[in-house]
């Protein structure tokens, strides 16, 4: 079996893995960091969503084979639980089941990474690619706007 | 039941199994870790993990340093019972919220009378019990401490951890717990007046938030245990189908896999990663004989037609003279209205942990219905129950899909087969080709209108497999029109269904609201005054029938609080206003929505929603509760769409089958109704009115009445 060098949350890893295996599976099996969440493993639900250099990524369709770039997951978002997002996701109480948050919380980070301040229907588009079957999508778009706030 | 009478067995010290180890899989460093996280710097300190606990109850100890553990028995499929059903104990224990710690309580039968997540119950019939147990443990902790001043115990009053004793003495919950746990379970218990609340009727935060922002392992697909292996499972792709060989030599070959083995129909593949045993699937080539007819939806169609037009053979309620009402009336309304099958798409698939390698059999993961899973264990396994101890992890959504446990029963059969610990997994393509399906139904309305009067009203049910709980045919209409028939046919499929999100009426209440709304608009009467006025004939007639249990007066509260938010007929021309009400699962809602037209697309862009549920025990949770259930409510009536072509399901994953999105969900006001009436549930009852709201608003704005879902199926004009 290949052996990949990669960067999780700051961290330089090797893992052993077939070259097909899909980022979101060395991340749960093989890393132990079971906040990213496995939906669908087609791309359309968003559960799986971590960062690629900052940018927010499908896991459960990139195979570790292609990974180029540093892989940020939720348990890295920030030391602390403290990063904005995640203060405003408890503020407003957003989970019900919590299941697609991590997905969702990784979506919102990166769009206001590159959009620090998007409008209602900036973060609904944003937003529209993270199924959470709960329907708690009201609660997620006031937490992106109150994490927009400075 | 004798209010404020404590009956003695229900909390007979049970510490031996009530303690740490009946906790799988939680530990109290993390629980401890969690609460410091959520304790502001202030009280940090108190929250320290005690050094030693004391049993007072099944459902609570305390700390000598006076934090508080309750066990939340229930399970959490997100509707929020972790929090809720805790939030009552601590209530009538008399603690400061933020000193208590919450755990999930295994599966323990001698302990809790209900362990289940189901028709919205978890509320309502552990309302008293909760109660009970923290107030139990309130006057040990009083008794005591009275004890050790040489005081009556009458002279003593607990506020928020502390026992106040006269000449303001002080002890902590803390200081007197040890005591308090050896004194006996007192005969009765005095309860809590609700206007002395401070807990209940306050929003409080979800008790997992911190290990949810943060991707704690909290889910049952989260599991890692010593030894595990992980399953995943070839099933036949299409109901009717058995297993006839299979070829594995290529599965086994692949990195990772350790067995291939068959069991029933069914083809386990273990291996040492979710991905190897996934892919190993794929590889797997079975062959399958066709064992039982191939259905098809279009013959389900067809035959469910026919049962709506047969004589009725079962009638669920029969009151006054229908035929002589329909025979006399000046007009016969006649309308029939159709659901698919739908999966219920739990967004974590279907998983389950189990050991049934050693003396004790180990079941943990993501359930409904614990209890049931073990009976069948049991029997799979010929043990003894006692000899198995079953776990709930939180689970990734519910929706009724997790009270079969067909997936527990697949753990333990493999883990037994493969000799051991197993994580069995289903793929979305597993969950949602294997599922246990809201079976596909019709319904056939009719009305009698004499003199501007409904005098007669008869329902036809037509469904797959089940019909209708007995109690839903005493709902609204029922009493309110004198000649009533409801009547149930059924026809038998080899496709598997079952509860789905407020069964029978996530798709009834449509049928009924859209009817009615079309009858207001035959008879020329506004909707909302229709529906007042049939609640108020229903009035007398609901005083004296038993079977009906739900209020009229108390949905007309809901109908006109939401009128009165929604401001009912008084929006301008570009906002389409459609009403809805509905009880079930013991509580009133009624809803209106409003459709616009955007871009030449009629878009639902908001909901107004009043509820009676009784007390509102965390508003947070509670509204929260409502905004999803009637975003799922329109989601599914909307885009639902699933189907069977000789056994196979339509669709086998999300790119093939449309789920309510983050742009499509509507604003919502929610408005509850006030209240001292005990509680009721909030899983489920928001849902059912939603479908009909929708439709009804989209008849105002387009002219076309709906019919049948998903409503994106019936026209183009949806987008």
């Amino acid at each position: 079996m290949p052996l990949y060098q990669l960067t999780v949350n700051n961290k330089s890893l090797k893992v052993e893995a077939d070259e097909d295996t899909p980022l979101l599976w060395v991340l749960r099996d093989h890393l132990n960091l079971a906040g990213t969440k496995y939906g669908c493993g087609v791309g359309q639900c968003g559960a799986c969503t971590v960062h690629l250099d900052g940018k927010a990524t499908r896991s459960c369709l990139l195979p570790i084979s292609a990974l180029k770039a540093e892989v940020t997951t939720i348990e890295g978002l920030s030391e602390n639980g403290d990063h904005p997002v995640q203060q405003a996701w408890k503020e407003h109480d957003v989970p019900q089941c919590g299941y697609c948050q991590a997905g969702q919380m990784m979506t919102a980070a990166s769009l206001l990474k590159q959009n620090p301040h998007p409008s209602d229907a900036e973060i609904k588009e944003a937003m529209n690619g993270n199924i959470c079957r709960c329907g708690t999508y009201l609660r997620i778009n006031q937490a992106v706007k109150t994490a927009s706030k400075p | 039941m004798d209010k404020g009478n404590m009956k003695r067995r229900e909390f007979f010290k049970i510490s031996s199994v009530a303690g740490g180890g009946l906790l799988l899989g939680f530990s109290w460093m993390t629980s401890c870790k969690q609460a410091k996280v959520k304790a502001p710097a202030a009280v940090a300190e108190a929250l320290e993990m005690p050094k030693q606990w004391y049993e007072m109850n099944a459902y609570l100890k305390i700390g000598e340093n006076g934090v508080v553990t309750i066990y939340s028995q229930n399970p959490e499929i997100g509707q929020n019972v972790k929090t809720s059903m805790p939030m009552i104990v601590a209530e009538e224990l008399d603690v400061d919220w933020k000193n208590v710690l919450v755990e999930q309580a295994g599966l323990n039968s001698k302990a809790f009378e209900r362990q289940v997540a189901g028709g919205s119950q978890s509320i309502r019939q552990g309302w008293e019990t909760l109660r009970k147990a923290g107030a139990t443990a309130r006057q040990m902790l009083i008794t005591a401490a009275a004890s050790q001043w040489e005081v009556d115990p009458k002279d003593c009053y607990t506020e928020n951890g502390l026992i106040i004793g006269p000449e303001q003495k002080r002890l902590s919950y803390g200081d007197v717990a040890s005591a308090a746990a050896e004194l006996e379970v007192p005969e009765e218990v005095q309860l809590k007046d609700p206007k002395d609340f401070k807990i209940i009727g306050q929003g409080k935060g979800n008790v997992d938030i911190d290990g949810i922002i943060t991707g704690k392992p909290l889910f049952g697909l989260d599991t890692k245990r010593e030894g595990m292996l992980y399953a995943c499972v070839v099933r036949p792709p299409a109901f009717g189908q058995k297993l006839d060989s299979f070829e594995d030599s290529e599965a086994r070959k692949l990195t990772g896999v350790k067995d291939v083995i068959r069991f029933g129909d069914k083809i386990a593949v273990l291996a040492d990663s979710t991905y190897s045993a996934m892919k190993a699937c794929r590889f797997i080539e079975p062959k399958y004989e066709q064992d039982k007819p191939a259905e098809s939806s279009i013959d389900h169609d067809k035959e469910l037609k026919a049962l709506l037009e047969k004589p009725a053979t079962e009638h669920k309620r029969n009151d006054g003279n229908t035929d002589k009402a329909f025979k006399e009336a000046d007009q016969v309304v006649t309308r029939v209205y159709e659901a698919p099958f739908l999966p219920h798409n739990c967004l974590e698939p279907m998983n389950f942990f189990a050991d049934a390698t050693g003396e004790k059999v180990i079941m943990h993961g993501p359930i409904q219905t614990p209890a049931w899973a073990r009976s069948r264990a049991a029997k799979i396994l010929e043990r003894d129950e006692s000899e198995i101890e079953v776990s709930m992890t939180r689970m990734g959504g519910g929706f009724g899909r997790r009270l079969y446990g067909d997936f527990s029963d697949e753990a333990v059969e493999i883990s037994s087969l493969a000799k051991a610990p197993v994580q069995l997994v289903f793929s979305r393509e597993d969950d949602m080709t294997a599922g246990t399906y809201r079976p596909a139904s019709k319904y056939k309305l009719e009305a009698a209108i004499k003199d501007d009067k409904i005098v007669g009203y008869r329902m036809r049910e037509a469904a797959i497999n089940r019909n209708m709980f007995d109690a839903i045919a005493h709902f609204f209409p029922a009493g309110a029109i004198p000649n009533l028939q409801v009547s149930v046919m059924k026809h038998d499929s080899n496709i598997s269904t079952g509860a789905w999100r407020a069964p029978y009426t996530n798709f009834l209440a449509f049928a009924e609201q859209s009817f009615f709304d079309e009858l207001a608009e035959i008879m020329e009467v506004d909707e909302v005054q229709l529906r007042m006025d049939l609640l108020e004939q229903a009035k007398e007639p609901a005083e004296k029938d038993e079977k009906i249990e739900y209020s009229p007066a108390r949905m007309q509260d809901c109908i006109r609080l939401v009128a009165d938010k929604a401001g009912w007929g008084k929006k301008g021309a570009s906002v389409h206003q459609g009403i809805s009400a509905y009880y079930s699962h013991n509580t009133h809602v009624a809803e209106v929505a409003e459709v616009e037209i955007l871009d030449g697309v009629p878009t639902v862009k908001k909901v107004y929603c009043a509820v009676d549920c009784g007390i509102v025990i965390n508003p947070k949770g509670a509204i929260n509760q409502i905004e999803g259930g009637i975003i799922d409510g329109i989601g599914h009536a909307m885009y639902g769409d699933f189907s069977f072509d000789k056994g196979k399901p339509s669709a086998s994953n999300f790119h093939s089958y449309r789920l309510i999105r983050n742009q499509e969900a509507p604003d919502i006001e929610v408005y509850f109704v006030k209240s001292n009436i005990a509680p009721t549930g909030l899983g489920e009852p928001s849902l059912p009115p939603a479908g009909g709201a929708v439709a009804n608003a989209l008849y105002k704005a387009t002219g076309k009445r709906f019919y049948k879902q998903p409503f994106v199926k019936e026209t183009s004009i949806l987008g």
